[in-house]
C-alpha cells in the first residue's frame, strides 16, 4: 500500500478550555484532492492551523502523519520544509517586506532546511516568472510589501503563487475562493490544477460548490462540530448546496 | 504579462545577509576578539598633566594645548547630566586611561609599515585596508558584500587613540580634498582647524563634549574644496582595544561652497567585563549649497546578556548648515553599547537649508538607548525631516528624544517627524519624547508616532512559509526599518541587515 500524503487519526484539539476538534479522521492518498465543507465555526480553519502547527492549540489526542512521518512534534517551519503549505483564509500583512524578498527568503529557507542548495537569482527569477504569469501577478505587485494594501482577491492570488513556488506535497487551501471574482476564480483554479501531478495532494476548504467545478475533488467531506461526519464523491457537494447542513446536527451559526 | 525585473540589489542583499548571518557560527558579538599588541598607555587618571602628556605625544602646537587646558578647567566646574532616561553607576573619570597607542606606532605610516598584527585586526573586522585588497574588490564586488565597507571607500582607521592609516589619500589630494587624522590636520592645516574646531560644538557645550575637548586623542579631518564632489565614500573605523581606556575621538568635516561628501563611520570593541567609555565629538560644517551625508553604524559591545560590561557611548554630533541652501543628513544605525546617549543635530542657519535625521536604534538584553535629534531652525525657509525607527527587545529600554525649534527669524520653517517603535516581547520599553518649540507663526511642524508589536500571527505566517523564528524576526524588522535603510550607502546597508539579525538573536522563543 502506498503511504498516504496525509493521515489524521482521531485528532482532538482545544484552545483555552474549549475543545474544537473532536476526533478528526482523514486519509488523503497521493495525488488526491479532498474538499471539506461545513458550517461557519465548525472548526475547519482550526484544523488547518493545527496541521500547520500554530502554537495556540493544545492537542489532547491523536496523530498527524505527513508522508508517513508524525509531524505533531515539529515546529511550523519544519512542517513547511517537510512539504506542508497552508493558504490562509486571512493572509497576514508584512509591512516593508517586498513580496519578492519574502518569496525568496521562504523558498531558500525551505531549501536550506532540506539540505538543498539555495537558488541563484536567475533561477529564482525564472521560477517567479512562471508562477506569477499563471496567476496574473505582475512585477509591480511583487515589489509591494507582502499583502499590504492588497485587495482581497490579490491576497488570495498571492497565496496561490507562494504555493506554486514552494511546491508542497500537501496544500491546505482555506477558503481560497472567498472574495474572488469570476475571472480570478478561474485563474486561481488553473494555478491549483497545474500543481496536480498525481503525487501532490490537497485539502480544499470551501463554502461553495462552484469552486469544485474548477478544482474537481476526489472526495468531499462534511465537517460538523469538530469532526468529519460524512464523506462522498463530488456529488455530495451538490447535495449540500441544495439541502444545507440541516441534516448534520449542530446548530446553525 | 508584465516583465520581471531582476530583484533590486537591495532585495538580493536582504536574503544574502540573512544567509551570512546564519553561517556565522560565532559568539553573538562577532567582533569581540582582542588584538595582542603591546601598547603605550597613559597612566590611569585625569589631570592637567594627562592633557600635557597627550598633547606632547601628538606633537601639538602650543595653541592646541592651551585650548585643551581651558576646556579641562571648564570641565572641572561642570556636573554630569542626568536627564537622559538612562541609568548607570557613576563613572570614575580617574579610573580611565586617556591615551593608548600601539607600541609600534611612531607617527603616520604608509601601509607597508603598519604593524601586520594591526592589519590582521582590520582584516578580521572586514575592512579592506590594504589598497590592493580594495582594488581587487572592484572586480569581485561580491567579495566585498559582508564587509563593512565596499570597494570604493577611503578608510581612516582609529585603533584606540591613534589614527593608523588613511587610504586613498593621494587620489583624493588630486582634487584638493583633505582626508587625514585630526592630529595630522592640527599640525599640517592649523588655519582650517583653528577656524572650524569648536565652531559647531562649543568647548562648553556639555559635560562629555567639554571632556572630549580636553582629552580627545584622534579622529578624522575632512575638507572638501569649493565645487568638488567627493568621488568616493570617506570612512572612519573606530575600534577600542585596550583595557580600561576611554576613546575620545574628534571628527571635523568641512564642505566648502557647492561641494558634496558622504562620510561613513563604523565602530566595534572587544568584549570586556568592565565598562568602557566612548565620548566623541563630531562637527560638520556645510557652506553655501554644500551637502554632507554622515552615516554611522555603531555596534560597540553592548554587554553580556545579564548586562555586565559594554560600552558607554556618550556622543555629541552636530552639523551646522552654515551656508544658504546647504544640506546635512545624519543616518544612524545604533545596535551596540550598554548605554547610548546621542543626539546628532542640525543647526539650520543658512536660508533654505535642509536637515535630515534617519535613525534605526535597536536595543536588546539590558541595553539602554536614549537617542534622537535636534533640528534648530534659524534661517528662513529651512526644512527638516526626522524618521526614527526604534526596536526594543529583551529587557531593554529604547527612548527617542527629539527637539525641533524655530527661532523668531525662521520664517516658513518646516519639520516632519515620524517616530515608529517596534516591541519584541513584553519586558522591554519604547518611549517617545518630542519637544517642539516655535517662535515664528509661519512655522509648520508635524509629528507622527506609532508603536507596534510583532504579532504572533505574523510570526506564524512567516514560519508556515519555512522561516525559522529568528529569520522571521529579522525579516519583519528589516521591513520595519526599510524607510531608513534606503538612506544608507550600499556598504552600510549590507552591514546593517547583518547587524539587525545578530543584535536580535535570542529575542524570540
Ligand atoms: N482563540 C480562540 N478562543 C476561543 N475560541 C476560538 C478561538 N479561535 C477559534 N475559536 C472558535 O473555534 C470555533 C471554530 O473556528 P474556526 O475558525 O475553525 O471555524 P471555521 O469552520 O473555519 O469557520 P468559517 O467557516 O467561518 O471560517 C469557532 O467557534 C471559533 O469561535
Ligand atoms: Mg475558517
Amino acid at each position: 500500500m502506498t503511504t498516504p500524503v496525509l493521515e489524521i487519526r482521531n485528532l482532538h484539539a482545544r484552545i483555552e478550555d474549549r475543545e474544537i476538534l473532536k476526533g478528526v479522521n482523514l486519509i488523503i492518498p497521493p495525488g488526491e484532492v479532498h474538499a471539506i465543507m461545513g458550517r461557519n465555526g465548525s472548526g475547519k480553519s482550526t484544523l488547518s492551523y493545527v496541521l500547520a502547527g500554530k502554537e495556540d492549540y493544545e492537542i489532547t489526542e491523536g496523530e498527524v502523519l505527513l508522508n508517513g512521518e508524525n509531524i505533531l512534534e515539529l515546529g511550523p517551519d519544519e512542517r513547511a520544509a517537510a512539504g506542508l503549505f497552508l493558504a490562509f483564509q486571512y493572509p497576514i500583512e508584512i509591512p516593508g517586506v517586498a513580496t519578492m524578498t519574502f518569496l525568496k527568503a521562504a523558498l531558500n529557507a525551505q531549501r536550506k532546511a532540506r539540505g538543498e542548495e539555495e537558488l541563484k537569482t536567475p533561477d529564482f527569477m525564472r521560477l517567479v516568472k512562471e508562477a506569477g504569469s499563471q496567476l496574473n501577478i505582475d512585477s509591480d505587485m511583487l515589489k509591494r510589501p507582502l499583502n499590504v494594501g492588497f485587495s482581497g482577491g490579490e491576497k488570495k492570488r498571492a497565496e496561490i503563487m507562494q504555493m506554486a513556488l514552494l511546491k508542497p506535497s500537501l496544500a491546505v487551501l482555506d477558503e481560497t475562493d472567498s472574495g474572488l471574482d469570476i475571472d480570478a476564480l478561474q485563474v486561481v483554479s488553473k494555478g491549483v490544477n497545474a500543481l496536480r501531478d498525481g503525487q501532490r495532494s490537497m485539502l480544499v476548504i470551501t463554502h461553495y460548490q462552484r469552486l469544485l467545478n474548477h478544482i474537481v475533488p476526489d472526495v468531499v467531506h462534511v465537517f460538523s462540530d469538530g469532526r468529519i461526519v460524512e464523506s462522498g464523491d463530488k456529488d455530495l457537494a451538490l447535495k449540500l448546496e441544495a439541502e444545507g447542513y440541516a441534516n448534520y446536527g449542530g446548530e446553525a451559526a | 504579462m508584465a516583465d520581471y525585473d531582476i530583484p533590486t540589489l537591495k532585495e538580493e542583499i536582504d536574503r544574502e545577509t540573512v544567509e551570512q548571518v546564519l553561517a556565522l557560527d560565532v559568539d553573538k558579538y562577532k567582533y569581540g576578539f582582542e588584538t595582542d599588541i603591546e601598547s603605550d598607555v597613559a597612566a590611569v587618571g585625569l589631570s592637567e598633566d594627562t592633557i600635557r602628556f597627550i598633547s606632547a605625544k601628538k606633537e601639538e602646537p602650543e595653541w592646541m594645548l592651551e585650548w585643551r587646558l581651558e576646556a579641562f578647567r571648564r570641565w572641572l566646574t561642570m556636573d554630569e547630566p542626568n536627564w537622559a532616561k538612562v541609568h548607570y553607576p557613576k563613572i570614575d573619570f580617574q579610573n580611565i586611561s586617556y591615551y593608548a597607542a600601539p607600541k609600534s606606532f611612531k607617527g603616520p605610516k604608509s601601509l607597508d609599515e603598519v604593524d601586520p598584527e594591526l592589519l590582521r585586526t582590520y582584516e578580521k573586522l572586514g575592512i579592506p585596508l590594504k589598497e590592493q585588497a580594495i582594488l581587487a574588490g572592484v572586480e569581485g564586488a561580491a567579495e566585498s558584500v559582508g564587509t563593512p565597507f565596499g570597494a570604493n571607500v577611503a578608510v581612516d582607521a582609529v585603533f584606540d587613540s591613534v589614527s593608523v592609516v588613511t587610504t586613498f589619500r593621494a587620489e583624493l589630494a588630486k582634487q584638493g580634498i583633505i582626508f587625514c587624522s585630526i592630529s595630522e590636520a592640527i599640525r599640517e592645516y592649523p588655519e582650517l582647524v583653528q577656524k572650524y574646531l569648536g565652531s559647531v560644538v562649543p568647548v562648553s557645550d556639555n559635560y562629555y563634549a567639554t571632556l572630549n575637548c580636553a582629552v580627545f586623542t584622534d579622529g578624522s579631518f575632512v575638507y572638501i574644496p569649493k565645487g568638488v564632489r567627493c568621488p568616493m565614500e570617506l570612512s572612519t573605523y573606530f575600534r577600542i582595544n585596550e583595557k580600561k581606556t576611554g576613546q575620545f575621538e574628534r571628527t571635523l568635516i568641512i564642505a566648502d561652497d557647492d561641494s558634496y561628501v558622504s562620510y561613513l563611520e563604523g565602530c566595534t570593541a572587544p568584549m570586556r567585563d568592565e565598562h568602557q567609555l566612548h565620548a566623541a565629538v563630531v562637527e560638520l560644517v556645510a557652506l553655501d549649497n554644500a551637502e554632507i551625508k554622515y552615516s554611522t553604524v555603531q555596534n560597540w559591545y553592548p554587554g553580556d546578556k545579564n548586562g555586565k560590561g559594554g560600552i558607554y557611548n556618550f556622543v555629541t554630533k552636530r552639523g551646522d548648515c552654515r551656508g544658504v541652501n546647504s544640506h546635512i543628513s545624519w543616518t544612524q544605525v545604533e545596535t551596540g553599547s550598554a548605554i547610548t546617549w546621542k543626539y546628532p543635530s542640525c543647526i539650520l542657519r543658512g536660508d533654505g537649508s535642509r536637515g535630515e535625521f534617519y535613525s534605526i536604534a535597536i536595543s536588546n538584553g539590558y541595553q539602554q538607548v536614549d537617542s534622537g535629534t535636534k533640528m534648530i531652525h534659524l534661517g528662513k525657509n529651512t526644512s527638516s525631516r526626522i524618521i526614527s525607527k526604534g526596536i526594543a527587545a529583551g529587557f531593554s529600554d529604547n527612548t527617542y528624544r527629539g527637539q525641533v525649534s524655530a527661532h523668531a527669524k525662521a520664517k516658513n520653517a518646516r519639520n516632519f517627524t515620524q517616530c515608529d517603535s517596534l516591541l519584541i516581547g513584553d519586558k522591554c520599553g519604547a518611549h517617545t519624547v518630542p519637544y517642539i518649540e516655535s517662535r515664528n507663526g509661519t512655522a509648520v511642524f508635524e509629528h507622527e508616532a506609532t508603536t507596534s508589536k510583532i504579532s504572533d500571527d505574523q510570526m506564524f505566517y512567516c514560519q508556515q512559509r519555512g522561516l525559522s523564528d529568528e529569520e522571521a524576526v529579522a525579516l519583519i524588522v528589516n521591513g520595519f526599518v526599510r524607510d531608513v535603510l534606503q538612506h544608507l550607502p550600499m556598504e552600510f546597508m549590507v552591514e546593517t541587515q547583518k547587524l539587525i539579525s545578530i543584535s536580535l538573536e535570542g529575542s524570540v522563543g
